[in-house]
């Protein structure tokens, strides 16, 4: 069981308020990403949820029981930090066991999880082993390890990911994803990479500024962004907004077009010069300078060949365009 | 500094200063050595020559010697337990967020400026006088005697004062390594369930044996040559009660006037701290290791 919501959750520092109120229900059972560029309050949203923070104001509960005022230990979490905060001088077997230990567990009992832990997640080689003998993706299993022992009612991750290399990601990525499949239990996970949170979340929440700007699945954030700054943050390379006259013709303060929706059309649509041409192989970025859009970016197939100058006429596909009012939200 | 020629190269540019210091100590050791088979008094400068071991077994015969040999050691064990018990707990205090914490911290420090016969001062007229000290009037205002520290307790009331002394020390040194604990792993020793007395045993205490290893061994080789203290307060009494072996060596030499006999207990001392040092570094030399 987990299900955790948070009401009206205030957290200020001193003067500052971090996080202005926020009102979120995670159901038991589902993988939530929070995502949010840098400083927007993540870590801190999940330290209150661990109750490493005391909320200023606002009430907590999970799975039905207020914990507003609960210690982390009784809140019945686990966490996995950004540096894995592994205990140095011990070694991979009590790292792991170090939270069974401190339940009051029998040895044999804590030997048996810890066995079967170190079995999923590929340690069994390494238990003897100190942190510092390992290497980034190992430690990040231990972390791991060490929370999944508990049988916690959720799982925090708090950018678990950012210290390892691109290949490593993407297999943690998946060993993540199907521990969540395997066990079913919520995990709450803070990320500022958008691959991790399309692919990884059931649901996506993304905040700005301490606040939620909107909460869905990942294709629903993708199809359809409540407002300009989901629009701009979810999706790589960034959506295409267009102001002014061409945005009015329409009847929108705005209008955003994702690269992999402008088309390159013969005749008709914008004109613009190729400023910028990149090459990926299986696409095609391009970087354009319209006469009446303004600058925008174009995701087209590799077989496009055009360079810095080459002359393009632009159109967005049908049906695939964007309308954003003056306060920013879509139409 | 791992590759067979940077290794050669570092031992090559310490050399010199190896060479140095190598002639540095063994010069006096030699001499130390030498005089400490001769007869050789400042009152009789007549009478010279080679006395075999006499300088030695006097020592090993005068009655307050193991005394002084034992009180040797119960100063340093005495101070090393007070220092790094109260350093530990005082660097767990100071490390806590407080207003004022900056001058909070300097004033911990202040006694370790206060120079050894002026902090003895201090404490013997100041604080355990048993007319005009705090402690006296202390006792007093609360219907008691006050306590004679200086003769019923000598060694205690050392050991007190230079703990006293060393204590801003160790404070420092812990206080730096609790500094340079990760707060995520506190965090993360929260979250697994551990109580704060678990966080300090499992969590903090190991992070700090390093440091608390430091303490000790710089610790003890300058309390083995504890002096200052005891000549201005006990002056090694009452009787020898608080005598030590280096407050021997000083009343052989300046006192007695007799090199020789200084010369042989300032080996005894060397070869006392030789035998502390290897069980020290027995004992907890592997907490060096990185
Ligand atoms: N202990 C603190 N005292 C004061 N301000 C803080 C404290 N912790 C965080 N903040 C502020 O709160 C804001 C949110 O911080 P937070 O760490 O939650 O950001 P984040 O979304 O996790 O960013 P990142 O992606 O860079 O990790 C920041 O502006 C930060 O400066
Ligand atoms: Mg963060």
């Amino acid at each position: 069981m987990g299900k955790i919501v948070l009401k009206s959750v205030r957290k200020s520092f001193g003067e500052v308020d971090v996080i202005p109120g926020i009102d979120l229900t995670i159901e038991d059972g589902e993988f939530v990403v929070f995502v949010g560029p840098s400083g927007c309050g993540k870590s801190t949203l999940l330290r209150l949820i661990a109750g490493l923070e005391d909320v200023t104001a606002g009430t907590m509960a999970i799975d039905g029981r207020d914990v507003t005022a609960a210690a982390p230990s009784e809140r019945g979490l686990a966490m996995v930090f950004q540096s894995y905060a592994l205990y140095p001088h011990m070694t991979v077997r009590k790292n792991i066991a170090f939270p069974l230990k401190m339940a009051g567990l029998s040895q044999a009992d804590q030997d048996a999880k810890v066995t079967a832990a170190a079995k999923v997640l590929n340690l069994t080689n390494y238990l003897e082993r100190r942190p510092g003998q390992l290497s980034g993706g190992q430690r990040q299993r231990v972390a791991i390890g060490r929370a999944i022992v508990r049988e916690p009612s959720a799982f925090l991750f708090d950018e678990p990911l950012s210290n390892l290399d691109a290949a490593l990601r993407v297999t943690m990525r998946q060993e993540i994803t199907e521990l969540h499949q395997s066990l079913k239990t919520t995990m709450i996970y803070v990320t500022h990479d958008q691959v991790e949170a399309m692919t990884m979340a059931d649901k996506i929440v993304v905040l700005n500024a301490g606040h939620i700007e909107q909460v869905g699945s990942p294709l629903e954030l993708y199809n359809t962004p409540a407002n300009t700054f989901v629009a701009g943050f979810i999706g790589s390379p960034k959506m295409n907004l267009i102001e002014g006259p061409l945005a009015a013709e329409q009847g929108a303060h705005a209008i955003g077009v994702r690269p992999e929706h402008m088309g390159i059309v013969s005749e008709g649509g914008w004109e613009g010069k190729v400023l910028l041409s990149e090459h990926l192989g299986s696409d095609t970025f391009l970087k354009v300078q319209t006469v009446n859009a303004g600058t925008l970016t174009v995701r087209a197939g590799g077989e496009v060949r055009l360079s810095h100058g080459d002359t393009v006429r632009l159109a967005p596909l049908p049906g695939k365009t964007h309308r954003f009012g003056s306060n920013g939200l879509a139409l | 500094m791992s590759t067979q020629s940077t290794r050669f190269a570092a031992r090559l540019m310490v050399a010199p200063s190896v060479f140095v210091l190598f002639i540095w100590m063994i010069v006096p050791l030699a001499m130390t050595l030498y005089f400490s088979f001769r007869f050789y008094r400042l009152l009789s400068p007549e009478r010279a020559g080679w006395t075999g071991l006499t300088n030695y077994t006097w020592f090993f015969k005068a009655p307050d010697f193991w005394l002084a040999m034992g009180n040797t050691l119960l100063l340093v064990g005495g101070v090393l337990v007070i220092t790094v018990v109260l350093g530990t707990l005082i660097a767990l205090l100071i490390d806590q967020p407080v207003y004022g914490q900056g001058p909070l911290r300097i004033l911990v420090i202040a006694p370790f400026f206060v120079m050894p016969p002026v902090a003895a001062s201090i404490w013997e007229n100041l604080f355990m006088h048993p007319q005009n000290g705090l402690f006296a009037a202390v006792a007093r205002g609360l219907g008691g005697q006050p306590i004679l520290f200086l003769e019923s307790y000598p060694m205690a009331s050392v050991i007190g004062i230079v703990s006293w002394e060393w204590l801003p020390f160790a404070t420092l040194i812990l206080l730096t390594a609790l500094q340079s604990l990760s707060s995520e792993q506190l965090e993360a020793a929260e979250m697994d369930g551990a109580s704060g007395l678990n966080r300090f045993r499992y969590i903090i205490l190991p992070h700090m044996t390093r440091a608390i290893t430091v303490v000790v061994l710089i610790q003890t080789i300058f309390l083995l040559g504890i002096f200052g203290e005891i000549f201005t307060t006990t002056q090694g009494g009452p009787g020898s009660a608080s005598n030590t072996l280096p407050y021997m060596i000083f009343k052989q030499a300046i006192v007695a006037k007799d090199i020789g006999r200084a010369a042989a207990g300032g080996i005894i001392a060397v070869i006392l701290a030789n035998i502390v040092a290897y069980f020290l570094m027995r004992g907890i030399g592997k907490n060096l290791d990185a």
